[in-house]
C-alpha cells in the first residue's frame, strides 16, 4: 500500500489552463455529464453548452474568477468576469447574451469601495456587450476561508448556428483577431512585483460584437472559435488540432506582438504564445472567406491587429508546428502557469 | 527612440537570409568531413530554448547532432537540494526562488507543491527583490533558494557581500559548469566531438580557462551567444575546427565575451563561494561542480543557520528512483530515452525524475511528447 | 543556461542604473559590471544585474567576424564561393 503522494492532490498547474487541467477534468468531472443528443455537453470540453430548442441552439457557459492583483493596468476582476463570459458565449456563435449570472463569494473585512469599483466595472462591460445581470447570489465567508473575492458567472444565449472547437479541415486559415500576451503579461509582471515598467495593458474587453462582424462575414466558413485564455494561442491551436484531428502550422512572424510585451517576454524567457488573453479570439476560417472575415475584424475597433498567423494541414494531425523564418519547431503546450526563468 | 534602434541592432542577428547562407556553408563543411556522425554538444540551457524557438535544428545537417548537455543549473538540482528548501517552507520560514525552480521535484515535493500546502513560497525575479521581500517582512525568516550557474552566483555574491537584511539567508543551489563539461569530455566512449559554451557564463569567467580542456580533451571548444546567427556560425566554426583538427577555444561572441573575463565579478564569485563536488541530478557527482558558502559566511548560509529537518518531510519511503535514471548517458550522446525503463512510465513530464524531463526542452521531454525528434522540413 | 537581455542605459544613480529593454524599463544593478557604465551605454541583464557594458563597436565586428568564418570556410572550399554569392546578392536585395 502506497501513502498519499504529490499526485494525490491538486496543484495549481492543474488550474492553468494546459495539458495537467485538461486531465483533471477527464479523469474527476468528465463523468458527471451525460452525453447530450444533437449539442454539444460537457465531454466536448468547449467554451459552453449547446442544446437544441426548435430549431435554435441555447447556449450556456459559466467561469469562475479569481485574480491576483484584483485590480490591473487595463482592467479589474469586475470586467474580467463580464468579458470572460461574453467571450465564451461568443465562442460558441453566440453573440448577443440573454442574460448573466453573477455569484459573488467574499472575504469577511473586504473592503466596501473596492466592491463598488468592481461593480461599476462590470457594469461598463456590460453596456459595452449588451449583456444584462439577471440575477445573482452572494455569500460572505470568514477571514481567510476565500481569498479576497471569487467571481462567478453564468450566461445564456440562442444561436442558430453553434460553431465548437472541432471544425478545422486542412486547408482552413487561423486567424487571430489581434495582438497577443497583453493581458498574462501585464497581470504577471504586477503578480510577482517584477518591477518592469512599461506600457503592458491588459486586453480585457467582451468581444461578442467583433465575432458577431467575423460571422456576419464568413457566414458558415467560421468554423472553429475559441477565446485564447489561460495557456495562451498554443493552447487553443492544440485544442483546434487535436479536435479538428488536423495539424496546425503557424507563421512566427504573422502573429502580432506589441513591441512591450516582446520585450517583456525576452527578459523573462516567456512565449508571447503562452500567454493569457482576455480580449482575443482565434478563428478557425474555410480559405475561400479568410481575407472577408479578416478585413470586416480590421474594421472593428477591437480587431485592428487581426492577422492571418496560419493554416490547417493534414499532416501531424494534433500537433502545432511553427515556423519562424529560421526553421520549424513543434510549439508545446505549457505545464502550468508561465513563470519567469533564469535559464 | 532606444527601442528602435535596439530592435535595429537584433535584427542584425536574426537575419534568415544569412542564417540560410551559414547552414549551407555548414552543410558543405560536414560533406568535407564525409562522416555519419558528428556530434557536438552544447552546455547551456539558453542555447536549447534559442535552438528550439528559432528553429535552428531544421537548419542543421542530417549527420550533425547536437545534443544538450549538463546546460541548465535548475534541471541538474538534485532531489535532496530541493527538499531542504521544502522542509524550510514547511518549517515556516518564506523561501523564495527563481521562477523555473518551483516545479523541479524534489524527493517527494517540489516547492510548487510545497506552495500548494500552503507554505510561503514566492516566485522572485532576482536577488534585489529578494532584498525587498525580507525588509517588507522583518518578523519572518526569509530564505533564498538561490540557483543558477556562475553567472547568477554572482548577483547572489553582490547581495552578501553588500550586506543582507538581519532575516534572509541564502540556500545556495548554484553551480559551477566548467567541471561538468570536464567529466562528460573525459567520459569513456563519450562521442561528444566539441562543445559550444555557454556565452554569458563565460561573459563571468572569460574564455581563456576553456583552453587547457580543450587541449587534453583534443575537442574544439567555442563560445557563443544566443541569436540565431550567434548559434549558427558558432556551430560552423566549430565544424570547421574538427574538420581541421584544431584543439582550441574560439571565441563566437566578442561583443560580450573577453579572454580573462569579467574580473570583479570573479573576485567577488570567489570571495563568497567555494566550490564543492556535489551530486548533479542523473547525471553524476561532480567535483567542484557545486558552490557553497564560505565558512566567513555562515550566518547568512541557511544551512548553517537552520536545523533543517528532512525527515520530516517523508510521511512515506522515497522512491529510489534516480538511481535507474540514465539522463548523464543520454546527455553524453551514448543512450536515448527509449533505452532508459523510466521512460513515459513512472518519468513523465509531470512527475520528471531525471534532468532530461524537467527541462522544457530536454531530450526526454520532447521524445515523451512527440515521440522522437520530428523531422518538419517537408510538412504543410 | 543565464537567459540575458541587452537594454539601453538611461539613467543612473549611484549603483543603480534604469535600463530600457526595447520598450520596457528596469532597474538594474551595477554592482557587478565590468567596466564603468555611463547613459547611452548598453549592458546586458541577467538577473537584474548588468553582466556586461556591450562597447558599441563590437556589434558591428561580431557580424564581420560571422562573414570572416563563411569566408575562412570558403577559403578551403571553392565550392562554397557561390555562398558567398549568395550572400551578398541578399545584401543588394536588402
Amino acid at each position: 500500500m502506497s501513502a498519499p503522494g504529490p499526485g494525490d492532490r491538486v496543484g495549481l498547474r492543474h488550474g492553468a489552463g494546459g495539458r495537467a487541467m485538461r486531465r483533471l477534468i477527464e479523469e474527476v468531472f468528465l463523468g458527471l455529464g451525460d452525453p447530450v443528443v444533437d449539442g454539444v455537453g460537457l465531454a466536448a470540453m468547449d467554451d459552453g453548452a449547446a442544446i437544441r430548442v426548435g430549431d435554435q441552439w441555447v447556449v450556456m457557459t459559466t467561469d469562475s474568477h479569481v485574480v491576483h492583483p484584483r485590480f490591473f493596468p487595463g482592467g479589474d476582476i469586475g470586467r474580467l468576469s463580464i468579458s470572460g463570459c461574453v467571450n465564451d458565449l461568443a465562442m460558441m456563435g453566440a453573440t448577443e447574451p440573454l442574460g448573466l449570472t453573477c455569484a459573488v463569494i467574499i472575504e469577511e473585512g473586504f473592503p466596501r469601495e473596492e466592491l463598488e469599483r468592481i461593480r461599476d466595472s462590470m457594469k461598463q462591460a456590460c453596456l459595452e456587450s449588451g449583456a444584462n445581470i439577471v440575477t445573482g447570489d452572494t455569500k460572505v465567508m470568514g477571514k481567510g476561508e476565500v481569498d479576497g473575492i471569487v467571481l462567478n458567472t453564468a450566461g445564456f444565449a440562442v444561436t442558430r448556428r453553434v460553431v465548437t472547437d472541432a471544425g478545422l479541415r486542412a486547408g482552413d486559415k487561423l486567424i487571430v483577431t489581434g495582438a497577443i500576451g497583453d493581458h498574462g503579461m501585464a497581470v504577471m509582471t504586477r503578480r510577482h512585483g517584477l518591477d518592469i515598467q512599461g506600457d503592458l495593458r491588459s486586453d480585457v474587453a467582451p468581444i461578442n460584437r467583433l465575432v458577431r462582424a467575423a460571422l456576419d462575414a464568413g457566414g458558415d466558413d467560421v468554423v472553429a472559435m475559441k477565446d485564447p485564455t489561460r495557456g495562451g494561442v498554443a493552447s487553443v491551436l492544440h485544442e483546434f488540432a487535436e479536435k479538428g484531428k488536423v495539424g496546425v502550422l503557424v507563421q512566427e512572424q504573422h502573429l502580432p506582438v506589441h513591441p512591450e510585451v516582446r520585450a517583456a517576454g525576452e527578459m523573462l524567457g516567456i512565449d508571447p504564445l503562452v500567454v493569457a488573453n482576455e480580449g482575443k479570439a482565434v478563428i478557425g476560417v474555410r480559405a475561400a472567406s479568410a481575407e472577408k472575415v479578416l478585413a470586416a475584424l480590421r474594421a472593428h475597433p477591437l480587431g485592428r491587429e487581426a492577422a492571418i498567423i496560419g493554416a490547417a494541414i493534414a499532416e501531424r494531425p494534433g500537433q502545432v508546428i511553427v515556423d519562424t523564418g529560421f526553421g520549424r519547431r513543434l510549439l508545446a503546450e505549457i505545464e502550468g502557469e508561465p513563470l519567469p526563468r533564469i535559464c | 527612440m532606444a527601442a528602435q534602434e535596439q530592435l535595429l541592432a537584433q535584427l542584425k542577428f536574426r537575419d534568415p537570409e544569412k542564417a540560410r547562407a551559414l547552414a549551407a556553408a555548414l552543410q558543405r563543411e560536414v560533406d568535407a568531413i564525409g562522416r555519419d556522425e558528428i556530434t557536438v554538444m552544447h552546455v547551456c540551457g539558453s542555447h536549447e530554448q534559442s535552438i528550439a524557438r528559432f528553429g535552428i535544428r531544421a537548419l542543421l545537417p542530417r549527420q550533425l547532432s547536437l545534443i544538450m548537455g549538463p546546460g541548465c543549473p535548475v534541471c541538474v538540482t538534485d532531489a535532496p537540494e530541493i527538499d531542504e528548501g521544502v522542509a524550510l517552507a514547511k518549517q515556516g520560514c518564506r523561501v523564495l526562488t527563481y521562477g523555473d525552480m518551483l516545479k523541479v521535484p524534489g524527493t517527494v515535493k517540489s516547492l510548487g507543491d510545497a506552495q500548494a500546502d500552503g507554505g510561503k513560497v514566492d516566485i522572485v525575479y532576482g536577488v534585489e527583490q529578494v532584498i525587498e521581500i525580507a525588509n517588507e517582512h522583518p518578523l519572518e525568516e526569509v530564505v533564498f533558494f538561490s540557483s543558477g550557474f556562475e553567472t547568477t552566483a554572482v548577483a547572489t555574491a553582490a547581495a552578501i557581500l553588500r550586506g543582507l537584511p538581519k532575516n534572509l539567508s541564502i540556500l545556495s543551489s548554484h553551480k559551477y559548469v566548467p567541471p561538468a563539461m570536464e567529466i562528460v569530455a573525459g567520459m569513456p566512449g563519450s562521442k561528444v566531438e566539441a562543445f559550444l559554451a555557454a556565452g554569458h557564463a563565460a561573459i563571468i569567467t572569460g574564455c581563456d580557462c576553456f583552453r587547457p580542456m580543450a587541449r587534453k580533451y583534443r575537442m574544439p571548444i567555442v563560445v557563443t551567444g544566443f541569436e540565431p546567427l550567434d548559434v549558427l556560425a558558432a556551430i560552423l566554426k566549430t565544424v570547421e575546427m574538427i574538420r581541421r583538427g584544431e584543439h582550441d577555444v574560439a571565441n563566437c561572441y566578442p561583443r560580450c565575451v573577453t579572454g580573462p573575463g569579467n574580473l570583479p565579478a570573479q573576485k567577488m564569485l570567489w570571495q563568497v563561494f567555494e566550490p564543492v563536488g556535489g551530486q548533479w541530478r542523473g547525471i553524476a557527482v561532480i567535483p567542484d561542480g557545486n558552490l557553497r558558502l564560505k565558512a566567513e559566511f555562515a550566518a547568512v548560509d541557511a544551512r548553517r543557520r537552520f536545523d533543517i529537518d528532512l525527515k520530516g518531510l517523508w510521511d512515506y519511503a522515497p522512491r529510489q528512483l534516480a538511481d535507474r535514471c540514465i539522463c548523464g548517458e543520454i546527455m553524453a550522446g551514448f543512450k536515448s530515452p527509449k533505452d532508459c525503463a523510466l521512460f513515459g512510465k513512472e518519468c513523465l513530464p509531470e512527475s520528471p525524475v531525471g534532468a532530461c524531463m524537467v527541462s522544457s526542452e530536454g531530450t526526454c521531454k520532447i521524445w515523451h511528447q512527440y515521440g522522437g525528434v520530428p523531422d518538419l522540413k517537408e510538412v504543410g | 543556461m543565464c537567459l540575458g537581455v541587452p537594454g539601453k542605459v538611461l539613467a543612473i544613480d549611484g549603483m543603480n542604473a534604469t535600463v530600457d529593454f526595447f520598450g520596457v524599463k528596469k532597474e538594474l544593478r551595477l554592482d557587478v559590471v565590468d567596466e564603468p557604465v555611463s547613459v547611452g551605454d548598453y549592458v546586458l541583464n541577467h538577473v537584474g544585474f548588468a553582466i556586461r557594458r556591450i562597447p558599441h563597436e563590437e556589434v558591428g565586428e561580431t557580424l564581420a567576424m560571422f562573414d570572416q568564418i563563411l569566408k575562412d570556410v570558403a577559403a578551403d572550399d571553392l565550392m562554397a564561393a557561390d555562398v558567398l554569392g549568395e550572400m551578398a546578392a541578399g545584401k543588394e536585395k536588402a
